[in-house]
């Protein structure tokens, strides 16, 4: 593995060069570079794409705190005992080995975007000609009162992959017979509408094989929600009695958590719960709004080329970018990072520049065997992503095309996945 | 540009062509001559058992594979569950070429060309299904076809760099090493396989709503760029 040379000069003559010089490439860099925060679906795919499309004319460094990334899409179906933790898990050897990318386990810490460098926790400071934010999602502060990411262990929000899940799972296994779950779900826009719902219909799946008396609340700030008609026929159909969803209609907007007492507060009442899952309001990953391209939650960008507004060398993917009409999904992020890789490519090495074309579909399951999706495509407009076109399940619909839409969902996942990391 | 003005000249023509044949029906004791290229394999009529194929009696309005009993294709079953629902204009595709309909058809029938020998036949067919009288006078039968391709279409070379910037867009879902899991492999087809199955999409005759829905918004040029990527993809 090629541990780039350039990682270690940060300190050195080369960063006194890059701050005289107007550019890294007049500087007699051989090659151009682009560098990538965050190794998820927009991140992992837009460097594999262009470390594989630039045959070797673009270095391509990705930034990846964490050695084994545990996807947040199919999380749940951890949550509803369809997948082991272990199922989830990729790791970035292929990316390294077999297209050449720089992978660095680390934090970036610090953009700087007069100098286009991006400094790491560990002090290292990368020069690129490109950066590609794809940082996916920190929670706003304050969001839901009482509620804290300090107490992230009490009320996990689990809507990272990977630890909070399974701190959520053993929670939801612990509960009491006939006890009860709450879920605090987020306001728009967060990142994968149908999420806290089938988080719901997977929390309800294993409930009721294993405590069938439970009862789950979910307070949401919201009047109406992704799927909705077809997740509300579900838990009538498999769950008859034990989800109770309190809309903002019903005051489920004003809420607060007591994450010591275990409580939680729903327009004045409060309730005792057994499992809390603390879905806060989002914002964009913090290295977004550290690199200045934020403005307000979220990371304005050029719909042409995931190009931020605010700078024309620095790209935003996935859920951190406000982009338009995607939702914030796995899906989007890697669609988006192939429209991005091809433009970042064709400006760093002349090679041809394709229109961009978006498309998303999110399946969700809502008991075994019992699959529903949504989708569309999408354009780029001057003004934003614009859709094109959409469809989504119909409710009623037959078991064997419920669960062929299962087993469709099972294959996407094998081929994002086999997209993202080679 | 010229190309592209060539070519609406070129669909202008088929579309007309198509119109004129659309308004004739089926004859179906002209179809009972044709059907003698089905009867080796397919039954139909009182006491019509499954034979290599499924019998026919009652196919009209019946989803793909649906008939209970007979070990249908993967592919079969797949349309079926996808909503390909048999109608004049879904078997008539499907007679035309079965494999632009259905991929991996068991039927091994290379397909008839004649939109005549098709409608006669299937005027014979729809005899064997339920009472046509209670459906709207000729809807089953009377419909010519409009999805024969232009030949100018399957013609078409395609820009495999150009299919390869838009092969990104399937691969989210369609795995590029050619893996099936709930998905279909489209890699290594034929082009002109390729082509004809995304126009069925496009037309709506295959049912698959994401399908469609991708389909539909690629043109001509870009579906035989697919064609060309997909074609040697390994």
């Amino acid at each position: 593995m090629t541990l780039n040379r350039r990682i270690f000069m940060g300190t050195g003559a080369a960063a006194m060069a890059s701050l005289s010089a107007p550019s890294v490439l007049a500087e007699g860099h051989d090659k151009p570079s682009v560098v990538v925060v965050g190794g998820g679906a927009g991140g992992a795919t837009v460097a594999r794409y262009l470390a594989k499309d630039s045959k070797g004319e673009i270095d391509v460094t990705l930034i990846e705190p964490s050695r084994t990334y545990f996807t947040c899409f199919f999380s749940n179906l951890y949550l509803g005992g369809f997948k082991e933790m272990d199922d989830l898990g990729h790791t970035y050897g292929t990316l390294a080995a077999k297209y050449g990318i720089n992978v660095i386990h680390d934090w970036a810490v610090e953009v700087d975007r007069g100098g286009k460098t991006v400094t790491l926790a560990g002090g290292a400071k990368l020069p690129y000609d490109k950066l590609v934010l794809s940082p996916g999602i920190d929670f706003v502060d304050g969001a839901v009162e009482g509620w804290s990411v300090e107490s992230q262990n009490a009320m996990p929000h689990a809507y990272k992959g990977g630890s909070q899940t399974e701190l959520l799972k053993a929670q939801i296994a612990a509960m009491p017979e006939g006890g009860t779950f709450a879920m605090v779900a987020p306001p728009n826009p967060y990142r994968c509408p149908p999420g806290p719902y089938e988080r719901v219909s997977m929390v309800a799946h294993t409930l009721k094989e294993t405590n069938p008396s439970a009862k789950i609340i979910i307070a949401d700030p919201k009047d109406k929600f992704s799927k909705q008609s077809l997740f509300q026929e579900g838990w009538g159909k498999h769950y008859a009695g034990m989800v109770d969803w309190i809309g903002s209609d019903f005051g489920g907007g004003n809420v607060s958590v007591d994450p010591v007492a275990m409580t939680v507060t729903i327009d004045g009442e409060e309730t005792k719960v057994d499992a809390c899952n603390v879905i806060p309001a989002m914002k964009a990953g913090r290295i977004a709004e550290l690199a200045g391209v934020t403005e307000g939650n979220w990371a304005p960008v050029n719909a042409a080329d995931m190009s931020t507004k605010a700078d024309a060398d620095v790209y935003v993917l996935g859920d951190a970018a406000n982009q338009g009409d995607m939702p914030k999904s796995g899906f989007s992020a890697n669609s988006q990072a192939k429209v991005c890789a091809n433009a970042v490519r064709g400006a760093l090495t002349g090679s041809k520049v394709f229109p961009a074309k978006f498309s998303n579909t999110c399946w969700s399951l809502i008991d075994t065997d019992d699959g529903v999706k949504v989708g569309a495509t999408y354009e780029a407009t001057e003004e934003k992503i614009a859709k094109v076109d959409g469809f989504i399940s119909a409710t009623g619909e037959d078991s064997a095309t419920r669960k062929a839409t299962y087993e469709e969902s099972e294959g996407w996942y094998a081929g994002i996945t086999a997209d993202m990391f080679g | 540009m010229r190309v592209a003005s060539l070519f609406k000249i070129a669909l202008a023509v088929l579309f007309a062509a198509s119109a004129s044949h659309a308004a004739e029906a089926g004859d179906p004791e002209k179809g009972k001559i044709v059907y003698s290229k089905c009867k080796g394999c397919h039954q139909i009529g009182e006491g019509a058992v499954d034979r290599i194929g499924p019998h026919l009696n009652a196919v009209f309005g019946r989803r793909a594979a649906a008939h209970d009993g007979f070990a249908y294709s993967k592919s079969m079953q797949r349309a079926g569950v996808d909503g390909l629902i048999w109608t004049a204009k879904t078997l008539d595709a499907y007679i035309e070429n079965p494999r632009a309909l259905v991929s991996k058809t068991r039927m091994s029938f290379r397909g008839m060309d004649d939109p005549e020998d098709r409608a006669n036949l299937l005027a014979y067919l729809r005899a064997f299904s339920d009472d046509p009288s209670n459906l709207p006078e000729a809807e089953p039968t009377a419909r010519g076809t409009d999805h024969d391709l232009d030949p100018e279409i399957l013609a078409l070379q395609g820009d495999p760099d150009y299919g390869e910037y838009l092969s990104s867009e399937c691969v989210t879902c369609h795995q590029a090493d050619g893996s099936a899991e709930g998905i279909p492999s489209i890699t290594q087809w034929p082009e002109e396989d390729f082509v004809v199955a995304m126009h069925a999409y496009k037309r709506k005759l295959r049912p698959h709503p994401v399908m469609q829905m991708m389909a539909g918004r690629l043109n001509d040029e870009e579906i035989a760029a697919l064609a060309a990527f997909f074609k040697d993809l390994q």
